[in-house]
């Protein structure tokens, strides 16, 4: 009886931890610190109790992913998403792919994009500016990287901004990490 | 800031005047590659061996100047830095096979991928510092080639 999801979904999965995750009552000062619990706050997800194990990097990453995905100016937020989705469907990061779409599809008040994402994948028919945004961040994400300036050329020709196009490649690189921390250490499973 | 020097991109240019927008964001990414580079608590791997694996992971990503900029670490020369060791004879063999599964070929990674770290007795504080490595190099990466695909585009 397996409940891993392996089909990319909106629906976001619980995810299940392959390693053990720090058990609070015995977390450092440090673990507390990086997981901000507070007497009136002890809730604290799997993922980031499994992350605690590596406090150092822990503190570093969220204040970076906050940046890279929520600081104003450049790119707009959706099409933030839209990089880290690419990210996520070349590492078939299922957990990541499916909260990040979803919060494309809130972002854009459509499901239209995220629907042909993935059902078609690369094959994905797209507005001409979202289709370059996609394409070049399914090519920086591969292992070498394949992204090449005639990619930029066609992101340049869509429109994008160099803020724009320095943001994606930011947006993209960090699920780079990100999908390698959540497809890594555990499983997307359906909720019970 | 090894990212942005390592990427090329110039002040002036359109890329310059964009990366000054985001100077936190590099600022962030110094410390990140401190924090799992060379960590106060660097558990089953030391620095050494952490700038190692950073020349290795690298290599397989065709990245010439974080071959160079990690090289220059201590250990960066050592034998795990090259992908044609299986690190058999360092007696790290399941652990660069998983480097390498994860860094290269991420979407094939399962759960007994972690399963065979924890029989070769790695503990899961340790695979937890495998993998924010490698994730974190897989971010610099391609930060650095997608930041020198745009520095000469000025149009």
């Amino acid at each position: 009886m397996t409940r891993v999801i392996h089909k990319f979904t909106r629906n976001v999965p619980q995810w299940q931890p392959r390693v053990t995750p720090v058990d609070l009552k015995e977390a450092t000062k440090e673990q507390l610190e990086a997981l901000q619990v507070t007497p009136s706050n002890t809730k604290v997800s799997d993922y980031v109790l499994v992350l605690a194990h590596d406090v150092e990097a822990l503190k570093a990453r969220s204040p970076l992913f906050n940046a890279i995905m929520y600081d104003g100016g450049g790119m707009s937020r959706a099409e933030r998403e839209l990089g880290a989705i690419a990210a996520s469907m070349v590492n078939r990061c299922i957990y990541c792919a499916a909260v990040h779409a979803s919060r494309h599809a809130e972002l854009a008040k459509s499901t239209e994009a995220t629907d042909q994402i993935f059902t078609a994948g690369e094959n994905a028919k797209l507005k001409s500016r979202d289709k370059a945004i996609f394409d070049f961040a399914r090519k920086l994400s591969e292992c070498p990287p394949q992204a090449n300036e005639s990619d930029v050329s066609i992101l340049r020709a869509a429109g994008l901004t160099h803020a724009e196009i320095l943001d994606l490649v930011l947006s993209t690189s960090l699920f780079g990490w990100a999908n390698r921390l959540m497809h890594v250490l555990g499983d997307p499973v359906r909720k019970e | 800031m090894t990212s942005l020097a390592c990427s090329g991109v110039a002040t002036g240019t359109p890329a310059g005047d964009a990366a000054l927008n985001r100077v936190n964001v590099f600022e962030l990414t110094q410390a990140a590659e401190d924090a799992v580079l060379a960590p106060v608590d660097a558990g089953a791997w030391p620095a050494e061996t952490r700038a190692a694996f950073a020349v290795r992971i690298a290599k397989l990503n065709r990245s010439k100047t974080l071959v160079a900029q990690y090289g220059r670490r201590p250990g960066g020369d050592g034998p795990l830095a090259d992908p044609a060791n299986d690190g058999t004879a360092q007696n790290m063999g399941v652990v660069v096979t998983f480097m390498d599964k994860v860094a290269a070929q991420t979407r094939e990674v399962r759960a007994n991928d972690i399963t065979s770290l924890q029989a070769a007795g790695v503990s899961d504080a340790d695979i937890v510092r495998l993998a924010e490595l490698n994730a974190f190099l897989a971010f610099q990466i391609r930060m650095v080639a997608g930041l020198s695909l745009i520095k000469g585009d000025i149009a």
